[in-house]
This record gives structure tokens, C-alpha cells and sequence, in this order.
């Protein structure tokens, strides 16, 4: 599908270029002094919102699109810039962003954001804060936790595992009663999930003591665990093993053949369009623990509003992406129309959060959860430049070991091979 | 006057080919070469204070030979193609014989059905068969048949790209037997011929050289192979992103953002192609003689 956008895309430009037609994008200003930004998103209804800001900005108008999702978005942010006709503003995954910063995609806003980053905690910072540059404002935080249909729970009297154990017991249970509903589906196709759970398994895959050296550790022994453990249910058969987000997963999760999701805080708004049959059939419960009593999670996704350099009004971009994230007004409609937990901290005591989410109306506590694990979410200490190429050795690797029946181990060990190899390429210094 | 007028006219006919051609392939071409001979090295700092390109060499072209992903991804291109040539240039020749019996019946509407998958987009044809795959929404057997599974994968894929071929060879094909002279077969009629015999004896041997070009067609097809198994990836685990030569190409480029690497990848690749061409057409233009 790709190909064709990009042919179409070629034949465009290549039109362009004869009919000697230049500008376009967001880096126009029209007369009147008035400024048009271009705003790549993906987020379901984020048009609801850039209207509000249209409606009271009109010197300053942002055109939303939503050319791919995730990583795709990433790598379409690359080839743009490499053309020079990237976006003025992007959403950027926190894990994304180091690699955005090193390809210098993403702008360093540090000049428009001084006010603006003293409603940030340090923690969430982190995610967007380099060396004191700041690239992004953070949009939301997604701590992971456990999604399930309370119906499919109720019918064959199960309780909502507290620990990995209790979970892999449940799964063995569902699957002697139901043979034909799956306790979870593991996901080969998105790394988002299965980092996050690396994360609350203690693994840090990259990290440095000195700010000049990479320390690399995708396969230690915190991520061999998880991943053992996670072999151990795709190998009893009681999880099933499509990738995410596809037809064939869309359809499990609608027909119930799908008991629980491990998501981020954002998932009740993903689950309208994935499943809309199993509307006010979920709830969320903290991600089961290690060990009883850890209330350690990890995080899947979260997001930044981040500036491109190709934008030639970094300080109306900057200014939107303040706006997005710490405006009452503007969160107040992100909460309401995308469920984001937002990272802002004047946001996280807006009224709207009393409210569940609509695909939630059962589980009126919903936010409450969201802020009682929100603070022991655990991350990496970094995202590494390559990002990239870590997630698609994740897809690749771990999509052969579920075809074939081989390690989830060993896949960890290519993939941390395959990622220093690509950063000693680039010329990073890794430990 | 006239004459030099006329001396100048072939060139000027000739001339938005070239400009096209050299606009976009010989141009493309060697910005390509000149990137697969640079590398981007990243300077200070945990993330790089910048980057800039270097000159490297053959060092992209050491890389891309060394890596075990493309040596696989050409396997598996190969073990489409072992099943993609013969199945599309068979049914191709089947389907121009049937159609070419005196006696059939509907012969135009059947033309134009076998046709009909030719003019569906490669993307669209490859997300429905992706459908029928599936085991969710599988009409075809779906959740009996593992169409993703390890070997049975090679069958799908290469199903999708016979569906979609077949129909342009068959009319090539067939129109090579209709430029046939009558007289042969009136000839073959009267000294009491079967239509089958006829077929093999007669019809085959004739239209060899276009059976030869259809061989050649599909056979740079399928070095090609991008579509359909790009579109069936997000579908299975079976598929992976560097699957085919193409895809490790677009992966190299798009997702790793190596495009030097991805652009020395694709200079060896066009060299192969030229080879494989060049072969082929040899033998092809033996087989005419």
C-alpha cells in the first residue's frame, strides 16, 4: 500500500516539478500575516480539538492530517525531512523521539517552552528533555494495565489476576473451559506493548552513565524472564498469536475470543473502532505484578507534540503544542474525545477525569486507576537513536519465533545484535 | 532545407522518450550510485550534536553482500518465482488454447473474465486474497487451511501474483494463435487431426517465441515482488519485513533509514536484473530463430 502512496506521491512531485508549481505544506504565509501550520496525528477525533484552536486563533490556522500511525508515522517524518516538506508539527511516541532528535527531524524548542515545561513533573520531562534541550511537549502518559471483558470473566467465574502467576493459572483455566477464547493475544506486530512489560520486568535496554557512551541490554536477564514466561503461554496454547491491529485480531476481539488486553490508558478509545460490539464489556484492572504487592508497571506509548526544523514558524508551532498540552480547554477535549491521561499536571485534576470514558460507561473509576498506577510506571532510562531498527528486529524476530516454534530468548539476542551493530554503524559509542 | 528539416525530425521524435528516461531513471539512477558510495556518521554527544555524510567507499556494498537477511530474502523470492513463472505461464498457454477451439462457446466473455484480475490494482488484489486467507473472515476454508503457515505462505503469495498475471500472458498468447494462418489448421482438419494433437503439435511449437517473451515478462516480475507480500505482512506473522528482496530494500531505506545501504542494495540488484535480462533475452531470441 505504501508503494502506491509513494508512486503516486513520485508522480505528484514529478507533476510539480514540470509545471514549475513550488511551496505548499504548512510553510506559506498567507496574506494578512496569517500563518497556516501543518499538524501530523493520529489520534481518533484530534480534529474536534484543532478545531477549538482554530476557532480561537485565526491568525494562526492548523491543518490536521493523519498520513500513517506509531512508527510508520516516524519513518514517513524521516523521508519527509530528508525532502525537505515535513510537517510544522507532529505527534511523536516517546520512544521515537531520541532517534527524530539524532536524524534532527524534531527541533529543539527550548526558547518557546520556558514556561510552558514548569507544568511538567521531572519524570515525565525525561521522555522529552535532552541534555536541558527540550524537543516535545508531552501529550499523555499510558501506563500499561490489564483490559478485560468482564462478561467472559464473570461466565467462567474468573478474577482479575493480581500477579504473572495468577495470570498464566487464569489463562490455563479459560482455555480447559473455552478452548476457543484466548486469555490474551501476544503481539508480535507492535513492540509498544512488550517493551512496556520489559520495562516492569526491570529490564533497561539502553542507558549511559557518562552521556557519551551507549550501555545496550535488550537481552539481559530482566527481558529473558519476560520473555520466557510469555513462551511459556504462546507454547501451552492458552494465548493466541496474531499481530494487532489486523483483520484477524479486529474480529477475535469483537467476537469475544479475546479475554483481556494488555493497553495503555488510551486503549478505550482504540477499542470503538477495533471492537465496537463489546461497548461497556471492559474494564481495567492495575497490570498483574511479579511479585504480590508490586504495583510496578510499564508505559505503552505516550506521546509528545513535537516541532519539525522544516517548520518556518517554529514559535506558532511551539506555541500550538503548548496550547494542546496544558491548555484546560484543549485537554479537557483530548480527555473527552481521545481518553488520553494527560501529562500535564494542572490536567491530571480536570473535572472531565470524574467522568468514564464513553466506550467505558460501567467503570466510572476509570481515571482514578489511571492515577493510582500512573506514578510507579517504570520506563527505560532512554530510548535508544535507532529505535527503528530495535522494533522491526522485534516484529521480524519475534514474528518468526511464533511461525516457527523457536526462542523468544534467542530473538532477544538478535535484536540486541542487530541494534548495537546498526550503532556502531551510525558511529555511536556503545559500552 | 527540407532535408536537414527532415534530418532533425527523428531526434525531435525521440526526444520526450529521452528527456523522460533520463529524467526519471537515468537521473534517479546515478543520485542512487553516488548515495551508495556515502554513509551517515553521527559526531558527539549521546544523540549526535548532527551528522553528517562521508564518503565510504564500497563499504555499503560490503554491508549489503554480508547480510544474511538479503541472501534469505533472494531464497525466498526464488522459491515464489519457482512456483509463480510455471503456474502463470501454463495457465496463460491453457487458457489461450481452450479459448482458441473452435467449438467454445462464450469465448468473449470468458476472455475477459481471465483478463479482468489483470486490471486490479496489485495492492487491491493482494488485501482481498488477504481476506480470503484469513482464518476471521476466510470464505475459502480459511480456518482449516493454514494459508500463513511456514510453507504454505509461498503458495499464497504466488497465488496472488499468478491471479493477477495470468490474464495479460493469456492474451498475448492468444494473440499470437490468432495471427496464425487458417490454412494450417484446415490442412492438419482434413488429414484428420484431433484438436489436442493439433494443440501440441502444431499450435505450441508455433507460438513458442511468445511463450518464450511471457516466460521473460514474468520472470522479471517476480524479481520485482513487492506488493503482495508488503500488503500480507501486517496480516501474519509468516511475512516478514525484509521478505523479499524489495522489502529489504524499502526496510533498509524507509524504516532503518539507511539509505545508502538501501540504495548500494539496490545498484547490485538492477545489475543482477540487467544479467537475468540479458540472459533471458538471449535465449529467447534463440528460441525465435
Amino acid at each position: 500500500m505504501r508503494s502506491q502512496w509513494r508512486l503516486a506521491g513520485a508522480l505528484l512531485a514529478g507533476a510539480l516539478l514540470v509545471t514549475g508549481c513550488g511551496g505548499g505544506g504548512g510553510d506559506t504565509a498567507a496574506a494578512g500575516g496569517k500563518v497556516n501550520l501543518t499538524f501530523w496525528d493520529w489520534d481518533p477525533n484530534m480534529d474536534k480539538v484543532v478545531d477549538i484552536w482554530n476557532q480561537a486563533h485565526p491568525d494562526i490556522h492548523v491543518t490536521l492530517s493523519n498520513p500513517a500511525g506509531g512508527d510508520q508515522l516516524v519513518s514517513k517524518m524521516i523521508t519527509a525531512h530528508q525532502a525537505g516538506n515535513g510537517p510544522d508539527i507532529a505527534k511523536v511516541e516517546y520512544q521515537s523521539l531520541p532517534a527524530l532528535v539524532s536524524n534532527q527531524v524534531v527541533a529543539d524548542i527550548t526558547q518557546y517552552t520556558a514556561d510552558t515545561v514548569k507544568d511538567f513533573d521531572d519524570t515525565t520531562l525525561k521522555a522529552t528533555r535532552f541534555d536541558g534541550k527540550v524537543f516535545g511537549v508531552p501529550q499523555d502518559v499510558a501506563p500499561l494495565m490489564l483490559f478485560y471483558r468482564t462478561d467472559i470473566f464473570d461466565q467462567y467465574g474468573l478474577k482479575p489476576p493480581t500477579t504473572w502467576d495468577e495470570f498464566k493459572q487464569a489463562a490455563a483455566d479459560l482455555h480447559a473451559k473455552a478452548p476457543q477464547v484466548a486469555m490474551t493475544n501476544f503481539d508480535a506486530a507492535d513492540p509498544g506493548w512488550i517493551t512496556g512489560l520489559m520495562q516492569q520486568g526491570g529490564a533497561d535496554w539502553w542507558s549511559s552513565t557518562d552521556n557519551k557512551t551507549w550501555q545496550v541490554a535488550i537481552n539481559s536477564a530482566a527481558s529473558k524472564k519476560v520473555a520466557d514466561y510469555w513462551q511459556g503461554l504462546v507454547t501451552a496454547g492458552t494465548v493466541a498469536k496474531n499481530p494487532s491491529f489486523s483483520p484477524q485480531w479486529n474480529k477475535q476481539m469483537n467476537e469475544g475470543q479475546i479475554a483481556t488486553w494488555i493497553s495503555g490508558a488510551w486503549a478505550p478509545a482504540q477499542l470503538g473502532g477495533i471492537a465496537p460490539n463489546t461497548k461497556g464489556k471492559w474494564a481495567v484492572a492495575p497490570l498483574p505484578a511479579w511479585t504480590a504487592g508490586d504495583k510496578t508497571t510499564g508505559i505503552w506509548g505516550g506521546s509528545a507534540t513535537t516541532v519539525t526544523t522544516d517548520s518556518k514558524h517554529a514559535a506558532e508551532a511551539a506555541q500550538f503544542a503548548s496550547w494542546l498540552n496544558t491548555d484546560g480547554k484543549a485537554l479537557t477535549a483530548q480527555i473527552q474525545n481521545i481518553n488520553v491521561y494527560p501529562a500535564a499536571t494542572s490536567g491530571r485534576s480536570l473535572p472531565i477525569l470524574s467522568s468514564p470514558p464513553a466506550f467505558f460507561p460501567n467503570q466510572a473509576n476509570y481515571y482514578d486507576l489511571v492515577k493510582q498506577v500512573a506514578p510507579s510506571a517504570r520506563s527505560f532510562s532512554m530510548w535508544g537513536p535507532d529505535v527503528t531498527v530495535t522494533f522491526s528486529g522485534y516484529t521480524d524476530k519475534f514474528g518468526a519465533a511464533l511461525q516457527n516454534n523457536t526462542s523468544f530468548a534467542t530473538a532477544l539476542d538478535d535484536i540486541q545484535n542487530a541494534t548495537v551493530a546498526d550503532m556502531k554503524k551510525l558511529g555511536f559509542t556503545v559500552g | 532545407m527540407a532535408a536537414r528539416n527532415r534530418a532533425k525530425l527523428p531526434y525531435l521524435l525521440v526526444a520526450p522518450a529521452v528527456a523522460l528516461l533520463t529524467l526519471f531513471v537515468v537521473a534517479p539512477g546515478v543520485y542512487a550510485l553516488v548515495l551508495s558510495f556515502q554513509a551517515r556518521k553521527v559526531v558527539g554527544g549521546l544523540l549526535g550534536g548532527g551528522s553528517k555524510l562521508v564518503f565510504v567507499g564500497f563499504d555499503n556494498y560490503g554491508l549489503a553482500l554480508a547480510d544474511p537477511e538479503l541472501w534469505a530474502s533472494i531464497v525466498r523470492m526464488l522459491l515464489v518465482a519457482l512456483l509463480f513463472i510455471p503456474a502463470t505461464v501454463g495457465f496463460a498457454l491453457l487458457f489461450a488454447l481452450l479459448l482458441d477451439v473452435p467449438r467454445v462457446r462464450l469465448a468473449r466473455s470468458t476472455r475477459l473474465a481471465i483478463f479482468l484480475p489483470y486490471a486490479v490494482p496489485g495492492v487491491i488484489a493482494s488485501l482481498m486474497w488477504g481476506f480470503m486467507y484469513l482464518p476471521a473472515t476466510s470464505p475459502i476454508g480459511g480456518d482449516h487451511v493454514d494459508f500463513f503457515g511456514s510453507t504454505t505462505v509461498f503458495f499464497s503469495v504466488a497465488n496472488v501474483a499468478v491471479w493477477g498475471s495470468v490474464g495479460f500472458n493469456m492474451i498475448v498468447i492468444f494473440t499470437a494463435l490468432r495471427s496464425l494462418p487458417a490454412e494450417l489448421y484446415e490442412a492438419a482438419r482434413i488429414d484428420g487431426c484431433s484438436e489436442l494433437r493439433m494443440a501440441l503439435r502444431i499450435k505450441v511449437p508455433l507460438v513458442l517465441p511468445a511463450i518464450a517473451m511471457c516466460t521473460l515478462f514474468t520472470a522479471l516480475a517476480s524479481l520485482q515482488l513487492f506488493n503482495e507480500p508488503n500488503t500480507l505482512r501486517p496480516l501474519s506473522n509468516a511475512i516478514s519485513s525484509t521478505w523479499v528482496p524489495l522489502m529489504k530494500i524499502y526496510e533498509d531505506a524507509f524504516v532503518d533509514s539507511d539509505v545508502n545501504k538501501a540504495a548500494a542494495t539496490s545498484v547490485l540488484f538492477v545489475i543482477a536484473a540487467l544479467a537475468v535480462s540479458f540472459v533471458a533475452s538471449r535465449t529467447v531470441s534463440r528460441v525465435n530463430r
